[in-house]
Parts: C-alpha cells; sequence; structure tokens
C-alpha cells in the first residue's frame, strides 16, 4: 500500500508533461499554418480599407510581430497563473468563454457518457454472454453499423426523423431561440438535449458494446466459468455471479478512455445541433485561427482525457483484490 | 446443407466488396464532369427512376455526386491509412528494437492518444492550410499510435518468445530469423491492421471536412455534401442527407468486413470451426 | 452391483480447417467405453493428447463449442441426457479441476464454494468441507491469488464435496504437487470412496494412480485400449502391449523407455492405433476399421493378439 502516494505522483509528472507536450504541438501547429488570423477574423474588404499604422497596430494585437517562442512563454506563464488569453473570436477573456462552454457541454456529455455506458455495457455482456447465437449476431450487427456510421450523420438522421417528419422534438441549440437564460425551463433544456444526447450515446454505446462483448466472450470461455457450470450453474447464473464481475473492471477502464471519443463526438454532434458547448466554440475557433481559444480547448480536453484515465486507474486498483490486497500496482 | 463452409463464404464476401469497392473508386473520376453539371430545369427532383438520389438546388444528379464522393473517399482513405500503417510500422519496429527510441515513441502514443481525435486532425489540418493537403496530413498522421502499439506489442513478446530465444541461442542468423520468425508473424497484422485503418480514416475525413476544415466545396466530398444538406433539410428535402450518408455508412461497413474476414482468414487460431 | 455411469462408444470430434479452405474431422475420442460403480475409484490414465480431459467436459456436457459428440452415457442405468445432465451437475456428479485458474480470480473462496447459496446451513457446510481437508475457517476470506497450489486443490475438493456427490470426476488434480501433497490428495478420493461416491481419477500418473485405484482404463490417442484391475499390474496379468510398455517404463520396473510418440488426433484413422510402436504388430491390425474393444481375461482389450488370455 506504501506505493500508492509515489505511484501517482509520478503519474500526475507524467500528466503534466503529457500537457505541456500537447500545448507545446497545438501552438507550433497553429504558428505553422499558413492561414492568416488577421484575414480570418477581420475580414478581406476591412483590412483594404485600413491604413499602414492601422494595419501595424492591429498586427501587433494579434502577436504577428513577436517570435514564436516568446509568445509561447508568455502564453504559458500567463496559462499557469490561470489566465487564459482573450478569445480573438469572441472578444471575451477565454476563461469566460470556456466557463460557459463548457458548462453546456457538461450536461451533454455527462448524459451521454452515462447512456452509451449503460447501454453499451449491457448490450456487450448480453452479446458476449450468447456468444454465435441470434442476441449476439444481432446486437453485433447493430452496434458495427452504428460504430460505422459519423456521428454527425446519425445527428442528422434524429433530426429528420424527430424534427421533421415527427416535429415531436425541437431540432437544435440548448434552449428555445431568443429566449432569455433566465426564463429557461429544465423542461426546455432537456427536450432540446434529447436528441444530441441520444446521437452522442448511441455511437459511443455502439463501440463499449462492441468491447465488452469481446471481453465478456473470453470470460465466458476461461475455466472458472466452466468449473461454474460444472457445478449446477445456469449461463444466466454463472454470468450474474462470475461474468459481470470479471467484466466490471476491463469496463471501468474502457468507460473512462472513451472519453476522449466522446469529447471528440461531441464536436461533431454539437455542430449539427448547434448547441452552443465546447464542441462547437473549438469549431469556430479553428475557422477563425482564435489561438488562446483553441489552446484552452484542446489543454482542457486532454486534462480531461488524461483525467479520465488515470480515475480507471485509481478505481482498478481499489476495486481489484489482486491489487488492492496483493499490492502489484497496474 | 450449406453450399460454402465458413472460410469459403468469408473469401467469396472478400472478394466481392474488394470488387465493389475498386469499382466504387474507379467510377469517381469517370463521374466528375457528371457530379458537376447543373441543369436548374431539374432541380430539387426527389429521387424518382431517373435521378435514384434526388437532385440538389443547382440539378446535381446526387447519385453522381455520392459515387464521386465515395471515390474521393476510398481514395484519400486509401492514401491516409498507407502512410499511417508506414508510420506505424516504422515508429512500432524501432520503438521495439531500440530502448531510447521507445521512450519516446511510446510519449508521443501517449501525445497524440491523449487529444481528442478529431481535435488533433483538425489541428494538423489548420497547420497545412485546409483543403486537400490539410486532410491528408491529418488523417495521416493521428491515425497510426494503435496500430504501432500493436506492432511494438507484438515484436517484444516475439522476441521474449522460448522458440525465438532459442533459435537465437542456436546461432540463427538475423535474416533468417526475420524470414522465418518476425515476418511471418507481423505481415498478417499489418495486413489487417492496414485495412482496418481504411473505415476510421473514411470516418474522419467526412467528419473534419464536415466541420468545414477538408476538402473545398467546389470537392463533391461526402462530409461537404452532408454540410450543405443541413440547410435543406427543414425544407423537406430529406435525400440530400439520407443516401448520400448512407451510401458512406455501406462503405465503410464493407471496409470493415474485408477487413474483419482477412483476420479471419489469416488468424492460425481461426482452424476451428 | 449396479452401475453408476455407463460411458458406451464415446466419440468427441471436432471440424477444422486445414491449410486454405478444406474442412476436415478431427478426433479428440473415437469409441471411448468405460464404467464405474459406487464405492470404486477408476483410474483413467493416459499421456497427454490421449483424450482425458475430453472424457471429463464429455461427461459434464461443457464440450468447446466446435465439437461433436457421439456415443451413448448412461447414469444409473437411464440414458444421461442434457437435461437430466443440468440437474445433476454439482449436485449428484461433481468435478474437480485442474488447479487455481479454476477459481474466480474476484471471488473471495467461500462464496465461491457455497455458489450461490447464502443461508446459515450453507456457512456451516462449508466451513465443515474446508475442515475436512485442513483449511481454517480464515481461508474463506482468502482471494484465490493468495493460496497455495495444493490449498488450491484443496478448496476445489471442498467445493467438490458441497454437495455431496455420488460420481466425483477428478480431471488431473495432482500436477504441480509435491509426493505428499498428491498422497493426501488419494487419501482423500479414498474416504470418497469409502463413503459410497464412485471416482473417476483422471491422470498421466500410472505409478499414482496404482497406488489408489481399484480399477485401472488406459487411454491411447483417443481410444480405451485396456480396462484392468489394480493387481493385474503387480502380476503383469496385462493384456495391451501398450499398457505392459506403460509399466515396465516405471522406474520400479525397469525404466524401459518406449520408442516414438503418441499419433496427433486425425481424420478417420483405421486399424491400430498403436501400431507403429507395436513390437507384435502384424498386417491384419492396419487393415481392420475399428479394432473392437473386448472382454479380456477379467478385463477388456482392443487387441487382435493379446496377452494373458487364450485365443478364443
Amino acid at each position: 500500500m506504501g506505493g500508492w502516494i509515489p505511484w501517482i505522483g509520478k503519474k500526475l509528472l507524467r500528466g503534466t508533461l503529457l500537457l505541456l507536450g500537447v500545448s507545446v504541438v497545438t501552438f507550433t501547429l497553429m504558428t505553422c499554418s499558413p492561414l492568416d488570423p488577421v484575414q480570418a477574423n477581420v475580414g478581406q474588404a476591412a483590412l483594404g480599407s485600413m491604413s499602414g499604422e492601422q494595419l501595424d497596430r492591429l498586427e501587433a494585437h494579434w502577436g504577428k510581430n513577436t517570435p514564436p517562442v516568446q509568445r509561447y512563454l508568455s502564453w504559458l506563464s500567463d496559462f499557469v497563473r490561470g489566465d487564459m488569453g482573450i478569445s480573438l473570436r469572441y472578444r471575451q477573456p477565454v476563461r469566460q468563454v470556456m466557463g460557459q462552454r463548457l458548462a453546456n457541454s457538461l450536461w451533454l456529455l455527462a448524459a451521454a457518457w452515462v447512456l452509451s455506458g449503460l447501454l453499451g455495457g449491457a448490450l456487450g455482456v448480453i452479446a458476449g454472454a450468447c456468444r454465435g447465437r441470434l442476441p449476439d449476431r444481432l446486437i453485433r450487427g447493430i452496434c458495427l453499423a452504428l460504430s460505422s456510421t459519423p456521428g454527425f450523420w446519425l445527428g442528422l438522421l434524429l433530426v429528420l426523423i424527430f424534427g421533421v417528419w415527427l416535429r415531436v422534438l425541437p431540432v437544435g441549440f440548448s434552449a428555445p431561440i431568443g429566449a432569455e437564460s433566465a426564463g429557461i425551463t429544465l423542461l426546455q433544456r432537456l427536450r432540446h438535449g434529447i436528441l444530441p444526447a441520444a446521437a452522442l450515446s448511441l455511437t459511443g454505446a455502439a463501440d463499449i458494446a462492441l468491447h465488452t462483448r469481446e471481453k465478456m466472450a473470453d470470460v465466458m470461455e476461461s475455466y472458472f466459468i466452466r468449473f461454474a457450470l460444472a457445478r449446477g450453474a445456469s449461463i444466466p447464473a454463472a454470468v450474474l455471479r462470475h461474468g459481470l464481475r470479471n467484466v466490471a473492471l476491463p469496463g471501468l477502464t474502457l468507460q473512462f478512455a472513451c472519453l476522449g471519443e466522446l469529447l471528440g463526438g461531441s464536436v461533431l454532434v454539437e455542430q449539427v445541433f448547434s448547441y452552443p458547448g465546447m464542441g462547437q466554440a473549438a469549431v469556430a475557433a479553428g475557422l477563425g485561427s482564435d489561438l488562446p481559444l483553441l489552446m484552452a480547448i484542446t489543454v482542457v480536453s486532454a486534462a480531461l482525457v488524461f483525467g479520465g484515465n488515470l480515475t480507471a486507474d485509481v478505481l482498478c486498483g481499489l476495486v481489484d483484490p489482486r491489487i488492492r490486497r496483493g499490492g502489484i500496482l497496474p | 446443407m450449406r453450399v460454402w463452409n465458413r472460410r469459403q463464404a468469408a473469401l467469396v464476401f472478400f472478394a466481392l466488396a474488394s470488387a465493389v469497392l475498386l469499382a466504387v473508386a474507379l467510377c469517381g473520376p469517370l463521374l466528375a464532369g457528371r457530379a458537376a453539371e447543373t441543369d436548374f430545369s431539374r432541380k430539387n427532383l426527389p429521387p424518382c427512376l431517373a435521378y435514384p438520389f434526388g437532385t440538389d438546388w443547382l440539378g446535381r444528379d446526387m447519385l453522381a455526386r455520392t459515387l464521386a464522393g465515395l471515390s474521393l473517399s476510398i481514395r484519400l482513405g486509401g492514401l491516409t491509412a498507407g502512410v499511417s500503417a508506414l508510420a506505424a510500422l516504422t515508429l512500432g519496429t524501432a520503438a521495439a528494437l531500440w530502448r531510447r527510441a521507445d521512450c519516446a515513441v511510446s510519449w508521443l502514443i501517449d501525445l497524440v492518444m491523449g487529444i481528442p481525435h478529431i481535435l488533433l486532425v483538425m489541428l494538423i489540418a489548420l497547420a497545412w492550410g485546409r483543403g486537400f493537403a490539410g486532410v491528408t496530413a491529418g488523417v495521416a498522421l493521428s491515425h497510426w499510435p494503435v496500430l504501432a502499439r500493436v506492432i511494438r506489442g507484438e515484436i517484444l513478446q516475439l522476441r521474449q518468445a522460448p522458440y525465438f530465444l532459442a533459435a537465437e541461442k542456436l546461432g540463427v542468423s538475423w535474416g533468417q530469423m526475420m524470414r522465418n520468425h518476425l515476418l511471418p508473424h507481423m505481415l498478417p497484422q499489418f495486413f489487417v491492421g492496414l485495412v482496418l485503418l481504411f473505415p476510421h480514416a473514411i470516418l474522419h475525413e467526412a467528419s473534419i471536412t464536415f466541420l468545414g476544415f477538408g476538402l473545398p466545396p467546389e470537392q463533391p466530398a461526402i462530409g461537404m455534401i452532408l454540410s450543405e444538406s443541413m440547410g435543406y433539410l427543414a425544407a423537406g428535402r430529406w435525400w440530400l442527407a439520407l443516401f448520400p450518408g448512407g451510401a458512406l455508412v455501406l462503405v465503410v461497413l464493407l471496409f470493415a468486413g474485408v477487413g474483419e474476414r482477412l483476420r479471419r482468414l489469416l488468424d492460425p487460431a481461426s482452424i476451428h470451426e | 452391483m449396479e452401475v453408476l455411469l455407463e460411458i458406451q462408444n464415446l466419440s468427441v470430434s471436432f471440424t477444422q480447417y486445414e491449410r486454405g479452405l478444406r474442412r476436415r474431422t478431427v478426433w479428440g475420442i473415437r469409441d471411448l467405453s468405460l464404467t464405474i460403480r459406487p464405492g470404486e475409484i477408476v483410474a483413467a490414465v493416459g499421456a497427454s493428447g490421449s483424450g482425458k480431459s475430453l472424457l471429463a467436459h464429455g461427461i459434464l456436457g461443457l464440450l468447446p463449442y466446435n465439437s461433436h459428440m457421439a456415443g451413448e452415457i448412461r447414469w444409473l442405468g437411464e440414458p444421461l441426457t442434457p437435461r437430466r445432465l443440468k440437474t445433476l451437475r454439482g449436485r449428484e456428479i461433481a468435478l474437480v479441476p485442474q488447479g487455481v485458474t479454476y477459481l474466480d480470480p474476484l471471488m473471495k473462496v467461500g462464496p465461491q464454494i457455497r455458489h450461490g447459496w447464502r443461508d446459515a446451513a450453507a456457512r456451516v457446510r462449508s466451513r465443515d468441507a474446508l475442515g475436512r481437508y485442513g483449511l481454517g475457517p480464515e481461508t474463506e476470506g482468502r482471494y484465490p491469488f493468495e493460496l497455495s497450489g495444493g490449498m488450491a486443490r484443496r478448496v476445489l475438493l471442498a467445493a467438490a464435496v458441497f454437495s455431496p456427490p455420488k460420481l466425483v470426476i477428478a480431471d488431473e488434480p495432482t500436477p504441480g504437487l509435491d509426493a505428499r501433497a498428491a498422497a493426501r490428495m488419494m487419501g482423500h478420493f479414498r474416504e470418497l470412496a469409502q463413503g459410497g461416491a464412485g471416482v473417476l481419477f483422471i491422470t498421466h500418473d500410472l505409478e499414482l494412480a496404482l497406488t489408489v485405484a481399484d480399477r485401472v482404463a488406459v487411454l491411447y490417442g483417443g481410444e480405451t485400449v485396456e480396462e484392468a484391475q489394480a493387481e493385474d499390474f503387480a502380476a503383469e496379468r496385462l493384456r495391451h502391449p501398450y499398457t505392459k510398455a506403460l509399466w515396465r517404463a516405471l522406474p520400479g520396473n525397469g525404466f524401459l523407455p518406449l520408442d516414438g510418440t503418441q499419433p496427433p488426433p486425425a481424420g478417420g484413422w483405421t486399424g491400430c492405433r498403436f501400431a507403429p510402436r507395436c513390437p507384435h504388430c502384424r498386417p491384419e491390425c492396419k487393415k481392420e476399421e475399428v479394432i473392437p474393444y473386448r472382454p479380456w481375461a477379467g478385463g477388456r482389450v482392443r487387441c487382435l493378439n493379446p496377452e494373458g488370455g487364450e485365443e478364443p
């Protein structure tokens, strides 16, 4: 047990280095980009009508004249102190934009995370336990089709079916257009969130189900399941008593590891539904070459992904008796 | 009585699917003219016999556009999957054989896997100034880690294997070791990995184009077609989104199926029915 | 005496692919016959690849999904249908498997022995079962990875007798145990037999089998080649040349190795499987499709010219 603190310390150090790497990579890629942030944000026509002096001031404002290394270091020292800079696109502090967007996205992400985990886990366990038989083939077929479906097209289909043909659900945004933010009820928020959450959960659930199925099928082939059957347990009883327990650990890891995919999926789904979350902000920042916002989004996303993996490792350590009592750290 | 046993069925599927995919890939350049042809006398037609996928607001034949888009997707997927697989092979092998490279490559893998995929593709595409070069670089440079990890793991495992150690002790030359043990072990894995990269590459190319970072609007890319269709959904022009997207899913499924069949045919453990 | 378990002409086959697309049938067990009576220990002895483990799993109806089983198994005179088997598994027929991998790595020993029973009576029973094999109640709170090899075997034994069985199938329960632990294990089987249960002891260790078994069935290449009383060995009243060779290969009886190897399972062999290694092989041994398994001098043998008896 004494190994826990150095182990977590080591992981955190590695994570910090990783985030540093992510910020360097993002910064380098954006600096290499031939797209001109001034042009992207001010517009060709406006630029043409400006005087040389105005242009110079503008370029200084966007930081075009300072060398990249210096710009990166000043960004880093600000970022560490909690100042994420000013978004070029939204003309607001990045912190404020991120706070709003993240709060919106969090609803969506949390709903999709829980739903995809429950749905995918359940389907995967059922398919794995009935390997090769009809339920397995059915589930596998559906999940393969779903995981081959781009998230945005699934979103479009849902809009088409529920928004356009059946007209039962609103087609986008996190709230009715034009409504005062104070006047938005929880019910309205929920109604607007159903389709994006469904689109995001379905693609996530398919991958989780396929992975869980593999694990479950392996467990079903194991000697201890065979012994349980030899001792008179029925297949459902063996699944409940031994299968779930043994599939839970890899399932837990998978559930946390899929955070990255979920974040990526949310970029597409938010775009389809014009949902004002972090994913949509990422696209806007990318199209507008909004370096400070994009940096913040990538670093926060990478931190979420890393945090997910770390949580999974720690939870596995707490749950798995071989680690908890045997003292073998993952 | 079944006509084919499972291996034969897998082989037949493999051949048919490959033929379909090849045909779609080849018909793209032939249809380029037809896909771009506008004709206002036939705009916004729902699916009918003459235009099974309907026409758009410029009177372009959606079937031709879809096929041209799919062809582009497949060719681009092939290019990016190929580059990715080569990168994976090089980095994976280097990491497995050379300790110092291992550290760097592992860290690089963690780094690439640490950023959500779409975000990374977007960033790389931006660095290359969007467009064709942007998508290609973005997809090619972001898909290698999984395969690289597999290759690294396989080689490391092989080097620990008793039969490999025994051959080493017996003084078998490096060339022979490669020929007899490494290549027969790695090649199937590599090919299956390569084919299974296709669907991911195609999906991400479509996604990134959909978001506006990929292929330019004048290209008949599926992502672009779907992105444009969003504006017409509320007007009830469902065919603009349904058919091109469905066709894309079909192509991706075919690739996934081809990879899966290939894996099954090459896997020695599959001798059991 | 009544017969507990009767296996007649059991065969287990697999469908496999050869290189390419051709399918073939591979026999794991062919034409295997065996009977077990209450209170009797029957050892099934054979080298690895002789079909021993398939035999255990075949009786329990737990063969891999790609296998096919034919022949007849009767339990107390009635055919052992899959439906009947379901009610018997774990109640009247118990398996003692090979080792710790047969225990769920994430579940404590106690609940695994009780497998589903939670009442106080079950607790007492599981504690008794462990105590019978010299394991204290603290064992119940341990996880399988905290058990030694010998302890794991005893836990598996305790699990088998948790519901008192009529037939115990022990599938190679001793490899990895030292001689004393193995001998103690044999003692436990003897106790079970004295309590009226039939024991099928599957092993590759003829010497160990002879210390405890009443009868020995010798398996070779998926077939039973001989059935002998345990005392037939010491008296060298053996019928099949393979059994003889096995006996002579033991350290105390000459330590004579047998040349050649057991044939691998293959599709549709004809003739005697032992023919290539047999010192008395005759041309007709290779011609006959299936060499009959017939009663001979108080036992049974699968040989055209067996020893130790008169030509019929």
